[in-house]
């Protein structure tokens, strides 16, 4: 097998695609990820970093171009069928749990991600211990808490337990949509480093968009920074190359200067000829 | 006497209703009206069969299944077509009211001459357990036929309910009650979301033909009429089981739905003996229906405590 696990091909996607106000939220992205590697996202709002996450998750239909995962082509099929090989941490640690069902059951659904569901119990004995020694090992005391709808417990103690169920399942594709930004900033450096812990264990190959340049800088191999639905910038081998939190501010100045001429050339030539 | 078993065994048969009602209700979390006519369908089904000569458990089975077809339409006018589920609940069963008078040939069938349950209840009844013709039972005589009819509806009813809290904790059951909870986490873990809601109304409308299907037969005749408010009731016995049994556990939760509509039965059976009159049943469901839901937030608002609020 080839060393590249994703493979992103001419990828657009067009919001009010044909009207007046069409926006291009990806524009021909072209990307390939090399297996076991962590890339970062950066981007302004509105950039597309979002919009790409989820075009490769499938929860966003592309209007042009392919996406190849490990070789094979995956861009016809629908969300939950890429869930088999690709698991995915959202922004809001509600939307990667079910509240009402309990916290070994959530676990549970986690753990038959990659096969098929029969009418086997759920939690029998044996099953139901396997998942109590697994949350142990998160050092988070929800062990004790199995039978707990999950709904219960706190946003950093369910964005854990995603991250977590994403990875318990080897995934071909580990995509962090922002994982850690709607906690506070323990609960964000805890389940920071359970992730990394769970990708080092893998070897996964990783995608996180984020807003964090902290965050970038130190858990990257390579950071894109995305703006106006493409890849402005795609920096390799950050970690070996010392890349720094400011020089990816000053990347970011870069862009709005360049969006700012923009504006101003636009701006002239209206004048100029209308 | 004959009044109370009476209004038993018809709780019985409609706690099916409810666990019908249940499964769309609580685990979806959508109000489905393919039950008025899921109920009405298997009503007729049952009874154009009974009348042709069809043994009582063929007949039976065969309105669950047109139950669950209509189900699948139902779930396949939401999932394939985009058709909110109450606009897609309200086309199916309005379609099955063509459907079941088609399937009836008039608007009435009786079925006092036909081989329904509740003689071949009698039947087995005599036959094993010796139970004779009629006994009496509190200083009155009570048939054997109506004894054996309750005691096949409360193996019956328990049973479905243990199965489907059976049903409800497999790999299958629980992916189900997650795509009710949380469609996109359950996309995201692989769960073909579309296809749970399908199955989930097929099930839903399964259980509620059947409700329709024995109501039709212990009734003695099928009327188009039947399924009207049949997803009100249902409402109305899940809801009454809510609030005595509580909803802690998925078993607890269950059981209350065949709890609450015996109770709701046994409370219009002494409601129309203490001289209300029968054709403001519906009516009084539907306000039953209503004060449940709303109490608590008028409870609420007046600054008194209402742990059962909830979002109607």
């Amino acid at each position: 097998m080839s060393s590249v696990a994703l493979r992103l091909e001419a990828v657009s996607h067009a919001f009010h695609a044909g009207t007046p106000n069409e926006v291009r939220a990806l524009d021909s992205v072209e990307l390939e990820l090399e297996r076991g590697t962590f890339t970062v996202v950066l981007g302004t709002n509105g950039s597309g970093k979002s919009s790409l996450l989820n075009a490769i998750a499938g929860s966003l239909a592309l209007t042009e171009g392919h996406i190849l995962l490990d070789g094979r082509e995956i861009t016809q099929w629908p969300e939950s069928r890429r869930a088999r090989l690709i698991s995915r941490v959202f922004q809001n640690p509600f939307t990667g749990t079910a509240a009402d069902l309990t916290v070994a059951e959530n676990l549970a659904l986690a753990e038959g991600r990659g096969g098929r569901r029969w009418l086997r119990r759920t939690l029998d004995r044996d099953r139901r211990a396997a998942l109590e020694n697994t949350v142990a090992e998160l050092g988070m005391g929800l062990e004790d808490r199995l039978d707990t709808p999950i709904g219960v417990l706190s946003g950093g103690q369910r964005q854990a337990l995603t991250v977590l169920m994403a990875t318990m399942v080897r995934p071909s594709l580990l995509l962090l949509d922002e994982h850690t930004a709607a906690l506070d900033p323990r609960s964000a450096e805890q389940v920071i480093r359970l992730t990394r812990r769970a990708v080092t264990a893998g070897n996964l190959t990783t995608l996180m968009v984020t807003h964090s340049l902290s965050e970038a800088v130190r858990l990257g191999d390579r950071v894109l920074l995305m703006h106006r639905g493409r890849v402005a910038y795609d920096l390799r081998e950050t970690r070996r190359r010392r890349v720094r939190e400011n020089d990816l501010l000053q990347l970011f100045d870069q862009l709005r200067w360049a969006d700012r001429l923009d504006e101003s050339a636009a701006e002239m030539l209206r004048r100029a000829y209308v | 006497m004959n009044l109370l078993i009476g209004a038993l065994t018809i709780g019985l048969i409609l706690a099916l209703l409810g666990l019908g009602v249940f499964v769309t209700y609580r685990i979806y979390r959508t109000l489905d009206l393919t039950a008025d006519g899921a109920f009405g369908v298997g009503a007729a089904v049952v009874a154009a069969l009974l009348v042709r000569g069809a043994p009582a458990l063929v007949a039976t089975v065969v309105a669950v299944m047109a139950g669950m077809l209509a189900g699948a339409v139902t779930g396949f006018l939401h999932t394939r077509l985009r058709v909110t589920p109450l606009l897609a609940g309200v086309l199916t069963s309005t379609a099955l009211y063509s459907v079941s008078l088609f399937v009836m040939g008039s608007g009435n069938i009786s079925l006092v001459s036909a081989d329904g349950f509740v003689s071949v209840a009698e039947r087995l009844a005599h036959r094993w357990l010796g139970l004779p013709p009629s006994l009496t039972l509190f200083d009155t005589i009570v048939g054997g036929g109506s004894i054996a009819s309750l005691g096949l509806m409360l193996v019956l009813a328990v049973g479905t309910a243990a199965l489907l809290a059976l049903f409800l904790n497999t790999e299958i059951g629980t992916a189900m009650r997650a795509a009710g909870n949380n469609p996109q986490m359950a996309r995201a873990l692989a769960i073909d979301v579309n296809g749970m809601v399908v199955l989930g109304l097929c099930l839903a409308n399964g259980l509620v033909a059947l409700s329709g299907a024995l109501m039709a037969q212990y009734e003695g005749f099928a009327n188009i009429q039947m399924g009207i408010g049949a997803l009100v009731t249902g409402l109305a016995n899940l809801l009454l089981g809510e609030a005595l049994l509580g909803r802690r556990t998925l078993g607890r939760w269950i059981a209350g739905a065949v709890v609450g509509a015996v109770a709701f039965r046994l409370l219009v059976g002494a409601a129309i003996r203490a001289g209300l009159d029968p054709n403001a049943l519906k009516l009084v469901t539907a306000a039953f229906v209503l004060g449940v839901l709303v109490l608590p937030r008028l409870l609420r608002r007046a600054g008194l405590p209402a742990e059962a609020g909830e979002r109607v």
